[in-house]
């Protein structure tokens, strides 16, 4: 405490003297440096782990190929030289934007994983759209009716929401609207009415948590004082709970919402296996199957990367609007 | 300026008293909230079901759940025209008998569940504690590890290090075991950043009693309660997280009946042999919900200000 204080009684002399007293800048600093650190791990995790599986390069011969044929490729990947080579010229590369070549597609495995990308995007806003749509009525019809039939539903809903796993969900749509009732796709692409399912699917996790956080926070809320006050003032009780209590509840479920896009497009993967969806995580699962290495490696790096991001933007969002959390 | 806002902190929900007192304290809470919470009653004795189907599963499997019979394929469940005699539930697309089948996926869901989350709990609590009480650079250093943790989806590279490895069931066990000790570790060491510096601790201390007996006798006990919460909260996560693995083709070999593989046999055969499928997933929402319910009950116990 005093060392800041007598910190702040210097006068500044340089700009970047400002910017290090500066508490937002260096939260931000902080936040950035953090996330590259979080990154650089993770492409190391996945370099070595993929390396320690033994040879990738016996792995993507066939079988009874010749030892020429597998010094060939081996060269033509690079694994013929140091361990500590190698990485380092993987790091060099990620530097560039270059994540490797897919050893199947024979293409930049960034390329390969950009072509996937707008439909994992289009699911996750999909997805986003229905836990909202479904999560803000039921959090707030649940606060309101606190402890009645309403809310006990609600809450048993968000529940088995919760404990349900995606490929599960997934599957029970498929089962009653696909095969039973024949109303909706049970797999693919295509027009509005292939995104129903997976989009429904993704998104109930979220929309049980975010429902669950809503009711609870606009319950803290509804028992402030200051909605007492506007309630005694008379106010009809819709605009008590709307202009009063959801905007003082809206904050900690905005972040939430903001950490749950990262999860959308990160996690996609068992619900974009469950439909075939052509997305990002299916051709994680692709690679894997494939034994296509450097796309996995490319892929797993690539989703942790949108993770962190989303996560850093909604972090930075939220120091912009609650001082708080920068000085903390 | 913190020390007070612990002590009350700690306080309100924990006796102030050492020892196992916090202990047998917490068991009573419990059977107290069991008492009163008619949703956690059924969920506790579904819980213990499963975890007897679990134990006793050879017992009472009725068939070997890899003895195919392919005269009898795909047939339905007993209550369906068509169906095969002794196949309670029906037949996959090999003939295997799709109860015992489930009742053997118990066995591996709730093998991997608790494995993984005793060791994670152990790892976890054994570092919460260290950085709690000795703090220094030690602390900085898991904690920091932790910050990285919770900031990517582990899931994503557990997948990665199965598919690497191969299908094992205790590698399996070892990737979820290893990645869930952050929680653990966090909430352990909030707790006795706290308890560190109260009275019986301080005492314990002044009358020469060693670190470890500190931490083993003074603070274990006082950390059991949420200990007990995250773990069987965690428990769930694992069986999910198998499942999963097991779904994606990545987790146990193929040949071993689990929960996530015949769902993603069933998917194939949803059309004509939607039992496949839907059984084992009964089995693992039957399971995961049972054991939230609980774990909602033993949080609201441990900590009443926690109701999130």
């Amino acid at each position: 405490m005093a060392a800041t204080a007598s910190a702040r009684l210097r006068p500044t002399r340089s700009a970047t003297g400002f910017l290090r007293r500066s508490p937002l800048v260096m939260f931000l600093l902080k936040r950035l440096l953090q996330a590259v650190i979080v990154l650089f791990c993770v492409a190391t995790v996945a370099f070595f782990v993929i390396r320690i599986s033994g040879d990738p390069v016996k792995a993507l011969l066939p079988e009874g190929a010749t030892i020429s044929q597998e010094r060939t490729l081996r060269h033509s990947l690079g694994y013929d030289r140091p361990l500590i080579v190698q990485y380092l010229t993987y790091l060099k590369g990620l530097l560039h934007l270059d994540f490797g070549q897919s050893v199947f597609f024979q293409q930049p495995a960034l390329d390969v994983i950009l072509n996937r990308l707008p439909a994992t995007i289009r699911l996750a806003a999909a997805a986003l759209v229905f836990a909202l749509v479904v999560a803000i009525p039921a959090g707030i019809v649940s606060a309101v009716r606190r402890g009645r039939a309403t809310d006990s539903s609600v809450m048993a809903a968000v529940l088995v929401g919760q404990s349900t796993p995606a490929f599960f969900v997934g599957i029970v749509l498929i089962l009653v609207f696909a095969v039973e009732l024949r109303v909706l796709p049970a797999s693919g692409t295509g027009g509005f009415e292939h995104l129903i399912l997976p989009a429904i699917t993704l998104g109930l996790y979220s929309a049980a948590m975010i429902a669950r956080l809503l009711r609870s926070s606009l319950i803290d809320v509804l028992g402030e004082d200051h909605i007492r006050t506007a309630k005694a003032k008379g106010l009809s009780p819709l605009r008590v709970i709307f202009a009063n209590g959801l905007r003082n509840a809206a904050l900690p479920v905005i972040t939430i919402v903001g950490l749950e896009i990262g999860s959308l497009l990160g996690g996609a993967i068992l619900t974009e296996q469950v439909f075939s969806w052509p997305g990002v995580g299916q051709l994680t699962v692709q690679a894997i199957s494939n034994r296509d290495y450097p796309l996995v490696q490319a892929t797993v790096l690539f989703l942790a990367i949108v993770f962190v991001g989303v996560n850093l933007i909604v972090d930075i969002l939220y120091a912009f609007l609650d001082p708080r959390v920068r000085l903390s | 300026m913190s020390i007070s806002a612990d002590t009350t902190m700690v306080g309100a929900s924990e006796p102030v008293s050492p020892g196992l007192v916090a202990r047998s304290s917490f068991a009573h809470a419990v059977r107290i909230a069991l008492r009163r919470n008619k949703v956690a009653q059924v969920a506790v004795v579904i819980l213990i079901l499963v975890v007897l189907v679990g134990i006793f599963g050879p017992l009472i499997a009725p068939h070997d759940p890899s003895a195919q019979d392919l005269t009898a394929r795909l047939k339905p469940p007993f209550w369906l025209h068509g169906h095969a005699p002794g196949h309670l539930l029906g037949t996959d697309n090999l003939g295997r008998d799709v109860l015992s089948r489930v009742i053997y996926g118990t066995r591996i869901s709730l093998l991997v569940g608790v494995a993984a989350t005793l060791m994670s709990g152990v790892i976890g609590a054994l570092l919460g504690m260290v950085c709690g009480y000795y703090r220094g650079w030690v602390d900085t250093v898991f904690m920091r590890l932790a910050d990285i943790q919770l900031s990517f989806p582990t899931i994503l590279l557990a997948l990665v290090i199965v598919a690497v490895l191969g299908p094992s069931l205790w590698f399996v066990i070892l990737v979820l075991g290893a990645t869930g000790w952050v929680s653990y570790a966090r909430v352990i060491r909030a707790e006795v950043l706290s308890l560190r510096s109260r009275e019986f601790v301080t005492a314990a201390r002044a009358l020469g009693v060693s670190d470890l007996q500190i931490m083993w006798r003074h603070l274990r006990p006082n950390v059991f309660a949420p200990l007990v919460t995250i773990g069987t909260l965690q428990i769930a996560a694992m069986i999910v997280a198998e499942a999963s693995l097991s779904y994606l083709g990545l987790g146990v070999p193929p040949t071993v009946p689990t929960w996530g593989g015949m769902l993603a046999t069933g998917q194939l055969y949803l059309r004509s042999a939607w039992w496949i499928s839907v059984f084992s997933g009964v089995g693992i929402l039957l399971t995961t919900l049972s054991i939230n319910v609980t774990g909602d009950m033993l949080r609201d116990v441990a900590d009443p200000k926690a109701y999130r």
